[in-house]
């Protein structure tokens, strides 16, 4: 099986590290695996993207034309990307930066407060992994197994208590309803 | 095997370099291969014998190059397109010195200052002379990570064998992306360098690295000897991936980053029953024209996938020798030809084969 997940938002989110933590926890569970981001000046506040391929077979083009999980954390990356993704894929939606609803009915749609509960909980930096939380407890394909042996990979050396932190983040995420 | 590690392409060169035995690297950090130079500034300083020089530009940086690789020592720089047009005087004065030495081009798109994304427009540069007199550099393109690493460890072997500048001809998606590589053991040269400028402790001659001669019998003389290493290059080192070529009908001529979405391409054709494969030059000087020649008397046409506005394609034309049709399948400037893109031109390409409508 092959799973392909376009992360998109603002420079500065951390869109390229929750590639990053999905990509490792890929590594970990021993799938193959392609982590693609956008780069040059998009990563100086203007739109960011991740393309992350998981699969049990060699990756192909690491490129994601047609994503099935789309994770947005703003407005226009919702415009650019709605469209794109598979029929029957997921979109799943930062409804703290993002005011409208997914205009398909071919896909599965979900909206989380992300931003806002991140900043509650005291660590703005985090909606990007709130968010991701959310994509843990309802994307079949990407379990949280492996999840800390991941984190522990992405989390700087430099700052050990972002582990706790990150993990309290994911918690929030997966059991929010 | 080593355990699987996940780096991106510009940083599995570095690690591979370092493996491969070079402590010296003098490079100009431009996007999209800084990782690269970053890397090399980390790591280098650190280790007994290692150095490593941000140059005051990239001219200066080749010229560096061109003086370590005179002592037999392994060298590397690294930069993209523009960066690497400035190199090309010191890369031609180092293939005329007959030295090894690797030189990695992360393309972007161009002609002039371009942009940053991807492309493979310099094609044509690495593999026709790019810099001035007859020349050759041993060009090798990856489309892996892991092939980032494996072909840094390749080159350097291949430069030292036979004496003269290889290139790794990647793009910025092989430079920007990750995926899991395991790296290539510590390795050094093991080819004996009698020609290197080491000191002569008064017990031999003086060698004498140079690229002027004077007497044009004794240039010509160098030429041809020159051309007769070539000779054996293209007879010896030719790589290439076959991928479900044996019932092929049509053939895909890609590499780097376009023969990834190739087989993603050829996978979808394949499923309604089109029967396509792929020939991936890794070398693409020495390019595999004899696997293309003996595709031509198998398959109906040729797709060139290409970042470009079409430059491999020639190399594509001349190996089949104009047997089939030979079609272009380009992006420019920083795009890249999508899944659609392939299948679309190559639908075409069968239909004005076999007539009927799409």
């Amino acid at each position: 099986m092959t799973t392909q997940i376009l992360i998109a938002g603002f420079g500065g989110q951390g869109i390229l590290f929750s590639g990053k933590l999905l990509a490792y926890k890929a590594l970990s569970e021993g799938k193959e695996l392609s982590w693609l981001p956008s780069y040059g000046p998009e990563m100086r506040g203007g739109t960011a993207s991740c393309s992350v391929t998981i699969s049990d077979e060699p990756v192909g083009s690491p490129i994601i034309d047609h994503p099935d999980v789309l994770i947005v954390m703003n407005l226009p990356s919702l415009d650019k990307y709605e469209s794109t993704v598979k029929p029957g894929g997921m979109i799943f939606v930062d409804s703290t930066l993002i005011g409208r609803k997914v205009e398909r009915t071919d896909v599965s749609a979900f909206y989380i407060p992300s931003t806002k509960m991140a900043q509650d909980m005291g660590t703005p930096n985090l909606a990007n992994i709130v968010l991701l939380g959310k994509v843990l407890k309802e994307c079949p394909a990407i379990s949280r197994s492996y999840l800390e042996e991941a984190l522990k990979k992405v989390v700087s050396a430099k700052h050990p208590e972002m582990f706790e932190l990150n993990l309290k983040a994911i918690d929030a995420g997966y059991n929010y309803s | 095997m080593a355990e699987k590690v996940l780096m991106k392409g510009n940083e599995a060169i570095a690690e591979a370099a370092l493996r491969a035995g070079c402590l010296h690297y003098f490079g100009y950090p431009i996007t999209p291969q800084t990782e690269l130079t970053a890397y090399m500034a980390k790591r280098l300083p650190k280790m007994e014998g290692g150095v490593f020089l941000q140059a005051e530009s990239e001219i200066s940086a080749i010229n560096m190059v061109y003086g370590v690789a005179s002592t037999g020592k392994r060298v590397m720089t690294s930069s993209s397109s523009p960066g690497v047009s400035l190199k090309q005087e010191g890369i031609s004065y180092i293939a005329g010195s007959d030295l090894p030495a690797v030189i990695v081009n992360v393309q972007r798109g161009g002609p002039g200052l371009g942009g940053i994304q991807p492309s493979q427009s310099d094609y044509f540069q690495a593999t026709k002379g790019g810099g001035h007199g007859d020349y050759h550099l041993i060009v090798l393109t990856p489309s892996s990570v892991q092939e980032m690493a494996d072909l840094t460890s390749l080159a350097f072997d291949l430069a030292d064998k036979y004496r003269c500048p290889a290139m790794l001809l990647a793009d910025g998606t092989m430079g920007q992306m990750m995926e899991p590589v395991a790296l290539p053991e510590p390795h050094k040269s093991i080819i004996e360098k009698p020609w290197a400028v080491t000191g002569t402790q008064m017990k031999r001659e003086h060698n004498i690295i140079n690229s002027l001669y004077l007497q044009p019998e004794i240039l010509e003389k160098t030429n041809f000897d020159r051309f007769e290493r070539y000779r054996q290059i293209e007879e010896n080192e030719v790589r290439y991936e076959s991928y479900l070529m044996d019932d092929a009908e049509y053939c895909i001529v890609a590499f780097g980053i376009a023969a990834r979405v190739a087989k993603n391409a050829i996978t979808m054709m394949r499923k309604y029953g089109l029967k396509v494969g792929l020939i991936r030059p890794i070398t693409v000087w020495p390019f595999p024209k004899k696997a293309i020649k003996d595709a031509a008397d198998k398959v109906k046409g040729f797709v060139s996938v290409e970042l470009s506005m079409g430059q491999m394609i020639e190399d594509v034309r001349l190996a089949e020798e104009c047997k089939r049709p030979v079609v272009l399948c380009n992006r420019a400037g920083g795009m890249i030809p999508g899944v659609d893109q392939i299948i679309a031109v190559t639908k075409d390409l069968v239909c004005s084969v076999e007539g009927g409508a799409r």
